[in-house]
This record gives structure tokens, sequence and C-alpha cells, in this order.
């Protein structure tokens, strides 16, 4: 699957395309198929997010995951501060990244 | 410390005023992302992997108690309540807002600090020797002249559009504590018969392409610097590749051309700068010097009391000799066992900014290893400062040693990386954790960068460590036999990589093959260049 991501203009924060609008949590993320460069531009003109992209990712069943491993630390948070990630309560939510 | 006159304020809040309308228009849509980018890179304002990263410049890596406290409101108010020190002596902050950056550099302003030039193709933060003013070995207090050239290079029109960005690092010792000969123009203030001037090495860099510069002057006299460093940079700017980003740096243009080539341009160009009377007249330098006379040494020479164990280590491992009696330098580390190298919350930056005004005539310095130094503290008073330290945990006592580690923020943070740093140092310092046998092993420099670009100086490292991405998945490299000090060299790869945890096994094995053959007083690097890598590679790989 294919997922389109970027940055909140404002406050650079990792976003996700969820079909009709942008969420923190990649979980939230559809997959764009072969639509994805139209949402962006039309989204980037738009300035509802910054630098967007697509990326490759697979389905899983707590929800889609970013193939490659940058887009990973990007989806939750730094792994060597848990504290900072989207998932502070969650120790074990690093192992996801790796 | 240098104070700013009515010119440096200035410039410096008209910048803050121009940043402010272009953030404003970036917002409102006015102009595109990639119309603001080198705007907003100008000021230092990188996009990182979670958010927008600032990094601010601290020149030559000096600071007051004022400014400290100010990085560590920064870190509070715009950040999460933490900073990262770098390898450029600056400081970056992860998690600043594009809407906030203006106000934020403003208050920075009050204290005299900007972010100006901490990224683009143009004259960096000029670097320099963390010792400085308080060195036995210095000829010369290299500060005066990395403010001069900080001057000089800011906002320099000829120089705002290089090929590529350009570092300089100045330092006036034989013992090379700034990693000198690894800049694009590394400078050693020397004196003959007495006159001061500087040996000019040009075209050292890590990165992709590591060399050491070599040297193109012996002896500029300290009259003519500025206007033979103006030489240098104008051959590059003139000849520099500007058709491929990987072949852009001096460096390149210097091995391609050869040393000799480029003496004798640069030598003819400096004929012609030096009609332009760009040298400062006697008295702008005497201004200049005047910010770094000496403060009011009074103290006796009174040995510390060393019957605390943990004190006595912490003396011996982080603090040297001073040039002046009764005085000595206190290097701070910011490497915890376990922790982030580099990192500081703004409680400990407080801590060190407090320690700093009672203890040490209000001088900070940021090192190139992430470290901080307080260069002039009494000998009556170290125990009452790693008594503080310790409380605020940052009285690791490993200056130099094998947890005493550089790493850049790699893949946790870093848009650029292709591996996670951070991680790594972590486990190794973990896994070295126990002092005895760190302090066994004695001085043994550790680098690690999580990717090409070197920001981690890992071809600097006695040993280095190079993360790389195999497919996909995070690899290791290892490197040995790199120094960036006074016995500068270049690391080689030992061979195949590793994984995450397989890189720590191969580190300690080299540690082991060290301990085995070392002879007498060797460091680690001293038994690698003696008995060559085959002893190594064999315990690693069988």
């Amino acid at each position: 699957m294919k997922l389109l991501t970027g940055n909140e203009l404002r406050s650079g924060a990792v976003t996700w395309w969820t079909g009709s609008g942008w969420s923190l949590h990649v979980e939230d993320a559809v997959d764009v198929g072969e639509h994805g460069e139209a949402v962006l531009h039309a989204e980037e003109g738009a300035r509802r997010v910054n630098a967007p992209y697509i990326i490759d990712a697979v389905a899983t069943p707590q929800g889609p995951r970013p193939a490659h491993i940058k887009d990973r630390v990007r989806a939750l948070g730094p792994t060597v501060r848990p504290d900072l990630t989207l998932k502070p309560a969650d120790p074990a939510a690093g192992d996801w990244i790796i | 410390m240098y104070k700013y006159d009515h010119f440096d304020q200035s410039i410096v809040d008209a910048r803050v005023a121009e940043f402010r309308d272009q953030v404003n228009r970036r917002i409102a849509g006015e102009i595109t992302e990639d119309q603001f980018k080198p705007l907003r890179l100008m000021n230092g304002l990188y996009l990182q992997l979670h958010a927008y990263m600032l990094r601010v410049a601290i020149p030559y890596g000096t600071l007051d108690s004022r400014q400290m406290r100010m990085l560590a409101h920064i870190a509070r108010k715009y950040d999460r309540d933490y900073g990262h020190f770098t390898t450029r002596q600056n400081i970056q902050y992860n998690w600043i807002k594009l809407e906030e950056c203006p106000d934020l550099l403003a208050e920075l302003a009050t204290v005299e600090m900007h972010a100006i030039q901490t990224s683009g193709n143009c004259i960096r933060n000029i670097s320099s020797d963390q010792y400085a003013g308080a060195a036995a070995d210095e000829v010369a207090d290299p500060r005066p002249w990395a403010e001069l050239l900080r001057q000089w290079s800011t906002f320099h029109p000829e120089f705002s559009y290089l090929p590529r960005k350009f570092k300089i690092a100045v330092i006036a010792s034989p013992e090379d504590r700034a990693a000198m000969r690894l800049h694009d123009i590394g400078l050693e203030l020397v004196r003959h018969n007495g006159e001061l001037g500087a040996r000019v090495f040009v075209g050292g860099g890590m990165g992709r392409t590591p060399m050491i510069a070599p040297e193109i002057n012996p002896f500029v006299k300290a009259d003519d610097l500025l206007s033979y460093i103006e030489a240098c940079l104008r051959v590059y700017n003139r000849y520099g590749r500007r058709d491929n980003i990987y072949k852009a740096r001096i460096k390149i243009l210097v091995h391609e051309i050869g040393a000799d080539e480029y003496r004798r341009q640069v030598a003819e160009e400096f004929a012609h700068v030096k009609t332009l009377g760009i040298d400062p007249p006697l008295a702008e330098l005497e201004r200049i010097s005047a910010f770094f006379a000496p403060p009011a040494f009074d103290a006796a020479d009174v040995e510390p009391d060393r019957s605390d164990p943990d004190f006595a280590v912490w003396l011996d491992q982080n603090v040297k000799p001073h040039k002046q009696a009764g005085y000595a330098i206190v290097n701070i580390s910011l490497k915890p066992i376990g922790g982030i190298p580099g990192d500081a919350t703004s409680a400990q930056i407080d801590v060190m900014a407090d320690l700093a005004e009672q203890y040490g005539f209000d001088e900070l310095r940021v090192t190139h290893a992430q470290n901080i130094v307080l260069p002039h503290v009494a000998k009556r008073d170290l125990h009452a400062v790693w008594q503080a330290l310790r409380e605020a945990d940052l009285a690791n006592a490993n200056l130099d040693l094998i947890s005493d580690i550089i790493a850049c923020p790699g893949l946790d943070y870093c848009s650029l990386a292709n591996a996670r740093s951070i991680p790594v140092a972590q486990k190794i310092a973990t896994r070295f954790a126990d002092m005895d046998r760190q302090r066994d092993l004695g001085e043994l420099k550790l680098k690690i960068s999580g990717c090409i670009n070197a920001c981690g100086h890992h071809h600097a490292g006695h040993i280095g460590i190079l993360g790389v991405d195999r497919k996909g998945v995070e690899n290791y490299q290892l490197t040995f036999g790199g120094s960036g000090a006074e016995d500068v060299s270049i690391g080689k790869i030992i061979g195949p990589g590793f994984d995450e945890d397989g890189v720590v096994d191969a580190v300690e094995k080299a540690t082991e093959v060290y301990k085995t053959l070392r002879e007498g007083d060797e460091r680690f690097i001293d038994t690698y260049r003696r008995v060559g890598l085959e002893p190594f590679k064999e315990a690693i790989y069988g």
C-alpha cells in the first residue's frame, strides 16, 4: 500500500493523509493507491501540509506499517526518548519500529 | 568575552525582523516551501524527522551564564525541556514550531545570540579550542582571532553563496583539541622569532570523502591573516565545483588541482587582496582582544582534598591543568552511562550556568566532543563544583574514555541519517560502564555517525562507527585508527559491517586485543598503529 505523509506547516509535526484530512497517527492513514500525487499537489497547494511525499507501507491488523525504518521512526518518535513519542505510556511501542 | 556593539546588535535584530516577515509570508501562503526553504536555512531552521530543528550558533563555543540560561529558557519554553550540544560547538533544539521561531530568535537576540549561518553554503560558526585562554601550551589566545573571523564572515557578501558549506577552526596550541586539520581551513597560531602568525591548512574535512588538510602556508603574519584567508576563499569561490554537490567542498578542489597549484593561486590572489586594505587596523584588533583579557585570578595554589575516592577519580579524569597557578579547567561530561551524548536538560543547563557564575568567572565553553567546560575554576572550589555537578547528574568522570562517545543524532532525529547512532552509543557505554575497566583502557575516542556525512566524526575516531542502510536494515561499519588530534589520521574500515549488538561485541573484542598487545603507556590507537589491523581482524571476524 501507499501512504501520503508530510509535516504540518506551523508546527512541523508529522502528519498522515486519512482520505479526508490529516492525522498525527499513522494508524489513521489510508492507502492512496494511484491517487497519491494528485492529493499531494492539492494539499500542498492549499498549505494543509508541508514537504509531502508518498511512501510504501504494509497493511497489518494494527494498521499501516511504513516499509522503511525512517518512516516508522517518523510515525512514532525517537526510539531513544519513549517519553517523547506518540505512545509514551507504552514501553514496548518502540518494538514496532525495529 | 566579546560584547556586541551597536552594529552587531542592530544586524541581529534586523535579521529577526526580516525572518519574522518571511515566516508570516510563508504561513500566509505568499511564498512556497521551495522559496522559503533557503530563507529558513539561512536562519538555522531545518525540517527534520519529527519537527523543525533550530541550530543556534555559539561562536567558538564560548558563552556566559546569561546566555547559557537563555539556552535553558529556550528549551523550556519552545522545545521539550532539553537541548543537544553539537560537534560544531553549537546547540540544537529538536521540536521547534515554525510559528514560534521568530519570538524565539528575538529572545536569543536579547543575549547577543542568533542562528545565522548555522546552515547553508556559507562560512559556518568558527570553532576553536575549548581551553582557549586557560591552556598552558597556547602561544596566544585564539579567541580574538576567532571573533575577528566571526565578524569578517558574518553576512560576507562575497561568501554567502559558496559552492558548499565552509568550516574554519582556530587553535593556538601544539595539542589540537579542535580537530583543526579536518576543517576547510584550519589555523594554528604560532610564533616565529616572537612574531605572531599562523600556519594555514586548507582542504580538510570528513563527510563522504575524508581528507586531512595540507599545509598551504607555514607562516602567515598576523597582520596579513584576514587578507590571506580572503584569498583562500576567493580561489575556492571561483573554482570550487557547483555542478556536483559531492565534489563541491574545498577539499576536492585542493585535492584535484594539488596543494602546490592551490598555494600558487592563493599567493597570486593574496597579492591583489592585500591592496584592498581589508586587514583590520591595530586599534580594532586591540579593541577585540580587550574583551578576552584574563580574569582577575587571585586564588591561592591549594591542592584539593582527595580523600573522597569518587572525587579523586573525577579530578584525575575531568580536571585539566590551567596556565594560572591555583586554577584548573573543569570538563563537564554530557555522556552519562546509557544517556544521549550531548543532550542536557534545561535544569542541567541552568546548573552549569550557575556554576560558571559562582565559580568560573562567568564563562563556559562547548566542546566539539559535545561536552561543556568551565575554563577557570579555583582549585579551592573544585570539590564544591563537583558536588553540585553530582547532584545534577553531571559528574561523569569519563572524559576521553570509551564512554565519552561523540554521536550524531542519527536516525532518531535526522532526516539525512541511514541508521540510529544514539542506541549504539548507549549500548557501548553500558557495556563498559565499570569505571575501573574504562580507566584501564585509557584514552579511547569512539565516534559514531548515522550516515556518510560524518557529523559524528567517525573518520576521526580511534574507533569509528558508521551506520549504513543495508536493504532497509541498519548496519554498522567499524573503522580503526582515526584521530582528530595533532596526530591526525583517517580511520580505515576493518571489514564487513555488523548489526547493532554485533558492533558492540566487536568493539569489546577490539579492546581485549588492545589489552593483550599494548606495551607500556600505549593508548589503543598507539597499539593499533604499531601492530596493524590483522590481530584485531582475527579476533573480531575469527
